[in-house]
């Protein structure tokens, strides 16, 4: 085949690529630069930096394969950047990496392979895939610690079958063996956490310049609708939250919900956090169609599965969940295989 | 491999290398040295100065050798507006090398003054407007002889003639990297103080370049250190690479006939073709006033970067006239300075020939194109 692999400099798909090309693959490697800053300065920390754009051209140089960056700041503003800030915006609390994973890597990535002559895109995700009587299945990683099927359960069963997770099926320790055993520049490469856009400083910063209506005081209040404290930005928050809430009552009180047109944030007790049921958008079956059942849940990238049932767009837990957030994906399980998933848009208490 | 790139870099000439060599091995003397090893590496030194001196009508010790076409920028307009005159001005046009703008960005942020002179729809300056923008204050006007995405040729004599009128104390710096090799440089009759060359454009070797400071003109060194080069460029000299930019600058000269025949014939084959293949593209080149080796052309609907992947593995290398850091395409800065709207500069490839392009090549190159073109359209 001739694979293109999505790389980011990571140690993980450059030993994407070198299995590849191991299993006799023609092989291309491509970056993509996402983010620029306004004086068109590569962003300094997260997953897409100028430098690990260098690492992975300094990992194709040593595998041999051509190597090219691409060009997506566009759909990366579009899609990932304007949606970050306007769900800050709306109170809820967006996944960046989630949002590029969908909307540029595999979406904008997949509808190139033709014009770049590919057959299959190839990315350095820790999941398996594998084609069972024509249909594609996704799995959770081998590496149940560093398992990403999470970020993954959006994928259409179109977009899973023209895709190959080639490490998933090791562990990351194998995986860094793999590397170092071939003397890959990236082995002994620390993973990185940030948001590559927000770069070093705190998302807040980032917010603070380009959404600074999220820092306008307003009233935290309790469930009754009464205020109880003020804050200095909705920002601040997260559902869930226990810390910082600036109110003394004896009870331990959590963030509930926000409500952004009125700058307010809702405080409750541990009961009034707990959610029961949630409305999905965009609900997405990887085999292409699914149906009302029961499904295990996953609505945190390395939160534990729960049981719930699925009915339409509507999800509904066996047991109140608490931290549960419109803006989040919830992904669908069955053991290790991977249902579905959908976004968050509202979220309801158990009445 | 059809290799259109040699705006970017040529492969150097074997006569080149071979002149090298020995300068590497047997006479490595540092030139400032006293011994008989250093005498053979200063006279091979001076030697290579007074070649390149007569090419372009120069006295030896005009010529100031340097790491490269950057490093020569770097000096000649910071060394001018750092100097200790009255004048702290920088005057300069928008379709500069990124070795140009980046300083003008620099001197900037220092506080200077500095002026940034747009161009027409062919990257063309007009002499006038840079001398309405000129004053009292102007210590250097810097405007490229060739542009390195177009090959669009400016009328240097009417422009540093221009930079004279409206203050005769302006110095005029000409970045000549796209042009020395294909054309007559003369320093006198362009009335040019400054020049830069970079050896590896013309079949010299990389990090060799050279900066023509007119005899009086006084420049604050940008390298300090032991005063080599008459205090203009410290650091222990290259002899090798000095003597190889000597030997390239006689090879593109006694060469340069050939960029305006048989090279000229092949950059106007391969656009030709392109034309009759897809009637629609566009020629960013300006049909007149431009260089023999240049070939800008947009295709509408066709992403460059997609279109340089594509022929990267069909063994045609071309490029998208400039690459920021990471590698990535941006968007070409002169095509933007020429009209073009981002998308549409984004769809433009360069192709360039030189010294060791063929007619054969040319016509393979466009049949590839012409190819890739109507599948990605």
């Amino acid at each position: 085949m001739r694979v293109l692999v999505a790389m980011s400099g990571g140690v993980d798909s450059s030993v994407a690529a070198a299995l590849m090309k191991d299993a006799g693959h023609e092989v291309m490697g491509v970056t993509l630069k996402l983010w620029s800053g306004p004086g068109g300065e590569a962003p300094t920390a997260g997953c897409c930096t100028v430098s690990d754009a260098e690492d992975a051209r300094r990992v194709a140089a040593q595998l041999d394969i051509p190597y090219y960056v691409l060009d997506h700041t566009d759909d990366f503003r579009d899609g990932v950047v304007d949606r970050f800030i306007e769900g800050y915006v709306s109170g809820r609390t967006p996944n960046p990496c989630i949002e590029c994973n969908r909307t540029v890597k595999f979406d904008r990535l997949l509808s190139r392979l033709d014009d770049f002559e590919c057959d299959v895109l190839v990315t350095g995700h820790h999941a398996r895939s594998r084609d069972v009587d024509g249909v594609w299945q996704l799995l959770r990683g081998a590496d149940a610690a560093k398992d990403q099927s999470y970020v993954l359960s959006m994928l259409t069963q179109r977009e899973l079958s023209r895709t190959r997770f080639p490490v998933g099926e090791l562990t990351k320790g194998e995986v860094r063996r793999v590397a170092a055993e071939m003397g890959m520049r990236t082995a002994h490469k620390p993973e990185s956490m940030d948001i590559c856009f927000v770069g070093s400083r705190d998302y807040r910063g980032f917010l603070r310049d380009v959404a600074p209506q999220v820092f306008e005081e307003g009233a935290v209040v309790d469930t009754g609708g009464h205020q109880i404290g003020t804050h200095d930005g909705i920002v601040g928050f997260t559902v869930g939250q226990r810390r910082g809430l600036g109110v003394a009552v004896g009870e331990p009180r959590f963030v509930v919900r926000i409500e952004p047109h009125t700058s307010s944030v809702v405080v409750g007790t541990r009961e009034e956090l707990a959610v029961r049921q949630v409305d999905l958008d965009q609900v997405t079956w990887s085999r292409g169609s699914g149906g009302d059942g029961p499904v295990m849940a996953q609505y945190r990238a390395h939160g534990e599965p729960v049981p719930a049932w699925l009915s339409g767009s509507t999800l509904r837990f066996d047991q109140p969940q608490e931290a549960v957030a419109p803006g989040q994906t919830v992904a669908f399980y069955q053991g290790d295989l991977v249902l579905g998933g959908g976004l968050i848009s509202s979220t309801f208490r158990d009445d | 491999m059809i290799y259109l790139d040699h705006a970017a870099t040529t492969p150097m000439r074997p006569q080149v290398w071979e002149a090298m060599a020995p300068y590497a091995t047997e006479v490595f003397g540092n030139p400032s040295g006293v011994h008989g090893v250093s005498r053979r590496a200063k006279n091979a030194l001076e030697e290579s100065r007074e070649k390149i001196a007569a090419m372009i009508g120069a006295r030896p010790l005009e010529v100031v050798f340097t790491a490269g076409g950057t490093e020569s920028d770097n000096l000649a307009i910071k060394g001018a507006v750092l100097s200790n005159t009255p004048r702290q001005g920088l005057v300069t046009t928008a379709i500069e090398h990124e070795a140009v703008l980046e300083t003008a960005d620099f001197l900037k942020r220092l506080g200077m003054p500095v002026t940034i002179v747009g161009v027409d729809s062919e990257a063309r300056v007009d002499p006038g407007e840079i001398a309405d923008v000129v004053t009292e204050d102007t210590a250097v006007v810097s405007v490229m002889m060739v542009n390195n995405e177009t090959g669009t040729i400016q009328d240097v004599a009417a422009i540093s003639e221009a930079v004279k009128r409206a203050n005769p104390e302006s110095l005029f710096h000409t970045d000549a990297v796209q042009a020395f090799g294909s054309e007559a440089i003369d320093v006198d009759d362009l009335g040019i103080d400054l020049l830069t060359v970079s050896a590896h454009k013309f079949g010299g070797p990389k990090g060799s370049g050279i900066l023509y400071v007119r005899d009086g003109v006084a420049l604050e060194p940008v390298i300090h250190g032991g005063g080599q080069e008459l205090g203009r460029r410290s650091g222990t000299h290259d002899v090798a690479s000095a003597v190889g930019i000597a030997a390239a600058v006689e090879a593109a000269l006694a060469g340069r006939e050939r960029f305006d025949t048989e090279v000229g014939a092949m950059r106007d084959e391969m656009e030709r073709a392109l034309l009759a293949a897809n009637p629609d593209i566009v020629v960013n080149t300006p049909a007149t006033g431009r260089t023999s080796h240049h070939l800008n052309v947009r295709f509408p609907g066709v992403r460059n970067e997609t279109l340089l992947m594509l022929l990267d593995q069909r063994g045609v290398a071309a490029s998208a006239g400039s690459a920021c850091q990471s590698g990535a395409a941006t968007v070409s800065h002169v095509l933007e300075a020429m009209g073009l709207t981002p998308d549409q500069a984004r769809e433009c490839v360069r192709f360039s020939f030189g010294w060791t392009s063929t007619m054969e090549e040319a016509r393979e190159a466009a049949s590839i194109v012409n190819d890739l073109v109507s599948r990605l359209r």
